[in-house]
């Protein structure tokens, strides 16, 4: 058999079978891991009994689904999942944005690299650690900031038990942990500047504001559109571990989101097909977004995911 | 950054290098107060009281959380999943994206579109939970080593530097009459040197951090890695792992310090291979951000 690229196809296959071996342990990966799983999503559609294994289990078609979308806490969950990331979206995405721009006014390169360093150390940890240092700072018997409040004779603030302030604690932390990492990107663009651009701006009487407003953020503008609009694709995404860790009973309300709910009750309660049946809708709604924040991204002339 | 015709700070400048010092003993504090309480000795210690700085200075806390068993179990644990786990990561990864380099491969679209799927769209958490109970693989640290094997991310970093490679070398070496192994062993892996580099330690702090895939895989208390060990101690205010511990027979020590002590213990090799780090880390999302 002829193909376009000239030669026999089981000629350019033995041609390769060096290649073919070298991704071998990477393909067997891809398909035992990413891809056999997708069988189990079927059990969305039964109605999931250990003891009767996959086959034995009986169907029940989108039971499953009518019975999420019926339940409130499903709407809880879509609710926390949206704020939780506007939230994020509003307050931490310019964050590392605003950060950059002042590092990048640093006369000082010593100066300047010195304070990259502490900025970008708190991405290298666990949120395990960053829980628990969390925890130790605003915890209300051991938290720092409240045994300053004692002492000072006021009450203690439940940071971490109240309600109102689980969103914004969310997305603090994520500010703590990932603004300075993210700035990296936004530096490497500023870096490209042509210095020649700000000497102009410069005769043309621009202040320091003005040089940063004219020539410095149109040149992260594309960097920004992207990482935007793919922020936006990722919606349905949550710091899952994050909020894994910081959740108490106190703030289920506010804590609970599609991937904690599959942890909880698919994994720990042992109740498979509603477990794998919110996984699915997360997956599904997020792909659909993905899809769209990556057209919409290539339509502008940029480079997608894919 | 903008141009300045005097060689003076400006009002902007003060204001700015303000704010910047501000945002960096913002971002050290906790590191500051963690360490400052794992010093003070746990004797002199008052639990409700507000310290800055230790009062009295030990080092006991870390003598006592070293000589349990729990954390000598967790730390071993963490190693053994790090390096067995790193140098699997590297050699599927960089064998995977280098032939994912080889566009004439009969194949190539399906392949990399099987790749690219997987940054879309994942089956979810109970579907690859049931799989490894499947496989066999619960309370296994190769349940952690095998999940994450590569991943689509690492795969096209990887493959952009690779593709960045001048191909001559490569076909230089096919005329002297290398094979495709010759070439891959004798001339992509040597020049790959920085990337190996950078990626080892990526896959080596993915390892070391690990929690929820430590979580819902190890449910034998002694296979527990660092971070479930952590977790238990200083988020479930467990005070069950630090009374199990093994040789210390010292008088209660207040919990506080201890946990201070295991937080600071857990992330102390990443501290100090952090200069490698930061350096390797930054130049590669340089290369990740070609892509995206």
């Amino acid at each position: 058999m002829k193909t376009a690229n000239g030669g026999n196809l089981w000629s350019r296959i033995k041609q390769h079978r060096t290649i073919y071996l070298l991704i071998l342990p990477g393909v067997l990966f891809f398909i035992l891991f990413k891809f056999v799983p997708m069988w189990g999503l079927l059990l969305s559609l039964k109605d999931f009994n250990p003891y009767l294994g996959f086959a034995g289990s009986e169907w029940v078609g989108f039971a499953h689904f009518i019975d999420l979308f019926n339940d409130p806490k499903f709407y809880i969950m879509l609710r926390n999942t949206f704020w939780i990331n506007m939230i994020g979206l509003v307050f931490h995405f310019p964050v590392p944005i605003l950060l950059a721009l002042m590092l990048n006014e640093i006369r000082h390169e010593s100066f300047k690299r010195f304070n990259q360093s502490i900025v970008y150390l708190p991405h290298f940890l666990s949120w395990v650690v960053v829980a628990s240092m969390t925890f130790f700072i605003l915890s209300a018997d051991v938290g720092i900031v409240n045994k300053l409040i004692a002492e000072s004779g006021r009450d203690t603030i439940s940071f971490l038990s109240n309600p109102n302030y689980f969103w914004g604690l969310i997305t603090a932390q994520v500010m703590w942990k990932e603004a300075g990492w993210g700035t990296i990107i936004f530096l490497a663009a500023m870096a490209g500047v042509d210095p020649s651009r700000y000497e102009a701006a410069v005769v043309d009487g621009a202040s320091r504001f003005r040089q940063i407003w004219h020539v410095t953020l149109p040149a992260i503008r594309p960097t920004i559109v992207i990482l935007l609009v793919l922020r936006l694709g990722n919606m349905m995404d949550t710091g899952f571990e994050q909020i894994l860790l910081m959740m108490n009973p106190l703030v289920m309300s506010v804590a609970e989101v599609f991937d904690t709910y599959a942890y909880t009750f698919g994994i720990l309660q042992g109740q498979i097909s509603i477990g794998v049946a919110v996984g699915l809708f997360k997956g599904l709604v997020g792909l659909v977004l993905i899809v769209i924040a990556n057209t919409i991204v290539k339509r502008l002339g940029y480079e997608g995911i894919y | 950054m903008s141009f300045v015709q005097k060689k003076r700070l400006t009002v902007f400048d003060w204001v700015n290098y303000s704010l910047i010092g501000l945002i960096s003993l913002l971002c050290i504090f906790p590191f500051f107060y963690v360490f400052s309480v794992s010093f003070t000795d746990p004797k002199a210690y008052v639990p409700l009281k507000f310290y800055l700085f230790p009062d009295q200075w030990s080092l006991d806390s870390y003598r006592y959380i070293l000589s349990t068993n729990s954390f000598l179990n967790a730390l071993y644990s963490t190693l053994y999943i790090t390096v067995i786990g790193t140098i699997l990561n590297i050699v599927v990864s960089f064998t995977m994206a280098y032939g994912l380099t080889k566009r004439t491969l009969p194949g190539y679209k399906t392949l990399m579109g099987m790749v690219i799927f997987t940054l879309v769209f994942s089956a979810g958490i109970v579907p690859n939970y049931l799989l490894v109970r499947e496989l066999g693989l619960l309370n296994s640290y190769w349940a952690l080593i095998w999940t994450s094997l590569t991943n689509a991310w690492s795969l096209i970093v990887i493959k952009s530097f690779l593709d960045s490679l001048p191909g001559e070398l490569e076909q230089a070496a096919k005329i002297d009459g290398a094979s495709d192994m010759g070439v891959f062993l004798r001339i992509v892996i040597p020049l790959s040197k920085p990337a190996i580099a950078t990626f080892t330690l990526f896959f080596a702090v993915m390892h070391w951090n690990t929690f929820f895939n430590a979580l819902i895989y190890l449910s034998d208390s002694s296979k527990w890695t660092l971070q479930l060990f952590v977790k238990t101690l200083v988020i479930d205010a467990n005070s069950v792992a630090v009374a199990q511990a093994g040789s210390s027979d010292e008088a209660v020590m207040p919990q506080e310090t201890i946990r201070m002590a295991t937080i600071v213990l857990s992330m102390l090799p990443i501290l100090l291979v952090y200069p490698f780090l930061q350096k390797h880390f930054a130049k590669g999302v340089m290369l990740g951000s070609v892509k995206g």
